[in-house]
């Protein structure tokens, strides 16, 4: 037997005796999940418990090394584990913008002090992490970003504000772009930081969307005290780290992991669609297909040794249009079913606002016309894109 | 699964890419268009390509081929894509050998697999009757006849028809669809060519009364389908990568024109309007690929599914090649619509492969079919 086969069997055996039943359900809406921090309220004992024993095999993060928490898997063993999780329906144990996002930073551009103190923290899901990048007047154009950043002897002194930063009034602490220096180019003087969300000087206001969900928040910081080692790679250098994990975030949002396809839920739920409700849906239904080809092929490419660079822009330019399409067609199904917006029977409207959401997929990220710019420049060549 | 090519693809690739450039470029399918040639392809070409082992690419070793598989035949004919070659490989070395080696007896085999390596005899497939591919309702009928059969009916837009020496005919009997072997010159069989849009060839074949033995029969008596599938997952295949190495082309081309044309004093690549449609088409260009490589993929593991998933790379090809040649025309300006430019010709072969064993339309709507809604 090979070293995966017996991985995979000794992975089996493990999550058959420690995955407590009640996290082998789907989670009905994004309110099942578990975040962690300082203040999680664990939603139940068996929440609590299976964060608790994958935390302690690494298994939140599996592939990060094992001295920062992580589970020190290869890249193959991590698919297994995965795979093996999907097969028993077992939940993600812990949804976090650590692991996401600031974790892979930090890996690439951390000290090693840095690694040793934020990664293990991370992967046991007691900070919870938002991410301070767009500003009311930098969104698409990210490197006018203008919160400042003075740098007073023993710390920075930081002011400014952010806007759709994800969850920032339940974040216990914000990786954040921020300006150390304006005399230069905008893409010079932006430093990356890290500071706690409880520092004086620091509020958040939720907004309230489409959707009448509020999962992003303004954030103000008005005097904030941040010490200078809590800067994460060079000063004034920081957007070669935004860039890297906007990369990152783009994969992640044009990754559309679909549990169940168009037309099984269409069957599920005996929806009858009219001949041009069927071309869409199977034009859909092939497009789907072949993007997942591609993300498939994208992944083995990167293995193979590949860079995905710019084409990262591709999949989140794809991936995310895909998204809006399905609920468009989902909403089409539907019907009258798809307009309800409270009550038990539609969970709350929860597709209505689940298709008013994905309205969001092709703007946040960078937006779809941004990522066409980035493919129009750095693909095809073409000239002052 | 392999979406990555392995070393040998690798080279196969390379070797048909240097092949097919230098061979048979566009210029070639000019000179045969504009000669009037009887033949509407290049039997020198032909020769080559056999002694190339492509004719053979998917006939056993024992017939001596050199049997490479579906992905090693789907490179070839993307390169052939790219280059606009033409020639019988589509009828010949992909459809008419993969009915043969799948579902011919020892003696056909023996017979006819050797002939088409050797590319001294073309194949062509009877299947379609009317304005759409539609292999449902084939009505050519096969009445029997002493110990064989009579075939009546007509057949239109059969592949290199006027230039075959064999043909492979799909005809309903009392046991259902079956197929036959016919050799080009048995009495009864009239074949008009028609030339095409994209100047290559097809025929409108009539048969009056053609009488065929048990002998001539590919498979059993009534178990057409099977063969009908064979072909039309193989060839559905091999279109697509064609018109994925077509539609890359136009695209190559398409780009090397915005980075140096100028107007308004500027380089027109420099205009997010066009930017912006060629990303988006780069883009559908990666899903084709996949798409195509996924197809192939399914056909050499012999996939359960493998006839939905190469509709469905069909049906991504068919829309996706479509796009990329209106695009060129469009971008190029009034110099894609000349003659001058190869452009045109892309666009009317990809129009002609869309249509070829059934066009987007015809893929979703069995797709749709298959899932049940």
């Amino acid at each position: 037997m090979s070293d995966l086969e017996t991985f995979r069997l000794e992975t089996r055996a493990w999550l058959a005796e420690n995955c407590p039943p009640k996290m082998r359900t789907p989670m009905k809406t994004d309110k099942d999940a578990c975040w962690g921090g300082r203040n999680w309220v664990f939603q139940s004992e068996d929440q609590k418990i299976w964060l608790e024993r994958m935390a302690t095999k690494g298994w939140t993060s599996p592939s990060w090394p094992k001295e920062y928490g992580g589970g020190g898997l290869s890249r193959a063993e991590a698919k297994v584990l995965q795979q093996e999780m999907t097969v028993i329906g077992a939940r993600s144990p812990l949804s976090s913008f650590g692991i996401w996002m600031l974790g892979p930073a930090l890996l690439k551009f951390g000290t090693e002090e840095q690694k040793l103190h934020y990664l293990p923290e991370i992967c046991r899901g007691e900070i919870r992490w938002c991410q301070g990048y767009s500003e009311p007047s930098a969104g698409s154009d990210l490197a006018a970003l203008a919160t400042k950043a003075e740098d007073k002897g023993d710390h920075f002194l930081v002011n400014g504000q952010k806007v759709w930063t994800s969850y920032a009034d339940q974040a216990d602490w914000i990786f954040c772009l921020v300006r150390t220096d304006n005399t230069g180019k905008k893409h010079h003087g932006i430093s990356f930081i890290l500071f706690d969300m409880e520092t004086p000087g620091v509020s958040t206001k939720p907004i309230l969307l489409i959707s009448g969900r509020s999962p992003f928040c303004e954030t103000f910081f008005e005097d904030v005290k941040v010490p200078l080692e809590n800067l994460v790679g060079e000063r004034d250098k920081g957007w070669s780290i935004a860039k890297y994990l906007l990369t990152h975030e783009r994969e992640m949002i044009g990754d559309i992991s679909i549990n169940k396809s168009l037309s099984e839920i269409i069957a599920d739920r005996g929806y009858t669609p009219g001949p041009m409700l069927r071309a869409k849906i199977s034009e859909y239904e092939t497009d789907e297909w072949a993007f997942g080809q591609t993300m498939t092929r994208m992944l083995m490419e990167a293995k193979a040794g590949a860079s995905l660079g710019a084409k990262s822009s591709m999949l989140k330019y794809y991936g995310t249009e895909l998204n809006k399409r399905r609920y468009e067609l989902l909403m089409d199904a539907s019907g009258h079913d798809g307009l309800e917006w409270e009550g038990e029977r539609s969970n709350d409207g929860d597709l209505a606002r689940l298709w008013l959401r994905t309205k969001g997929n092709s703007i946040e990220g960078g937006t779809s016309e941004i990522q066409l710019n980035i493919i129009s420049k750095h693909i095809l060549q073409l000239p002052g894109a | 699964m392999a979406l990555l090519l392995n070393d040998d693809e690798k080279m196969l690739a390379e070797s048909a890419s240097g092949f097919f450039a230098d061979k048979a470029p566009v210029t070639q399918l000019r000179e045969l268009r504009d000669s009037n040639d009887e033949t509407g392809y290049s039997k020198s070409l032909w020769a080559e390509m056999a002694e190339m082992g492509f004719t053979g690419v998917l006939v056993p070793e024992e017939y001596g081929g050199v049997e490479m598989g579906f992905m090693a035949a789907g490179l070839l004919a993307e390169e052939m894509g790219k280059n606009l070659t033409a020639s019988p490989f589509l009828s010949t070395a992909v459809l008419a050998t993969t009915a043969l080696k799948q579902h011919a007896n020892a003696e056909q085999k023996t017979k006819f697999l050797p002939q088409i390596c050797t590319g001294e005899t073309v194949f062509s497939v009877a299947l379609d009757e009317s304005n759409k591919h539609n292999p449902a309702s084939m009505t050519l009928s096969a009445t029997p006849s002493g110990n064989g059969f009579k075939l009546n009916g007509t057949k239109c837009m059969v592949i290199d028809g006027h230039v075959a020496d064999q043909f492979i005919v799909f005809a309903q009997t009392d046991e259902g669809l079956s197929v036959f072997i016919v050799s080009a010159d048995t009495d009864g069989l009239d074949i008009e060519r028609t030339i095409m849009a994209d100047t290559r060839n097809a025929a409108r074949l009539t048969f009056t009364d053609v009488d065929v033995t048990g002998e001539q029969t590919l498979g059993q008596v009534g178990a057409g389908v099977d063969v009908l599938d064979t072909i039309c997952n193989a060839g559905r295949a091999m279109l697509a990568a064609e018109m994925l190495g077509a539609s890359s082309q136009v695209f190559d081309v398409t780009t090397a024109f915005l980075q140096e044309r100028k107007q308004f004093g500027k380089i027109i690549g420099e205009f997010q309007a066009l930017q912006h449609r060629q990303s988006h088409l780069y883009c559908e260009l990666e899903l084709a690929k996949s798409a195509v490589l996924a197809a192939l993929t399914a056909l050499d593991a012999g996939a359960d599914n493998v006839g939905e998933i190469v509709g469905m790379a069909k049906a991504k090809l068919s829309a996706v090649a479509k796009l990329a040649a209106l695009e060129a025309v469009q971008m190029h300006g009034g110099m894609g619509m000349t003659d001058e430019l190869d452009i045109g010709l892309y666009l009317k072969r990809i129009r002609v492969a869309q249509e070829l064993l059934g066009d987007s339309d015809f893929h979703l709507e069995q797709l749709a079919r298959n899932k049940g809604y």
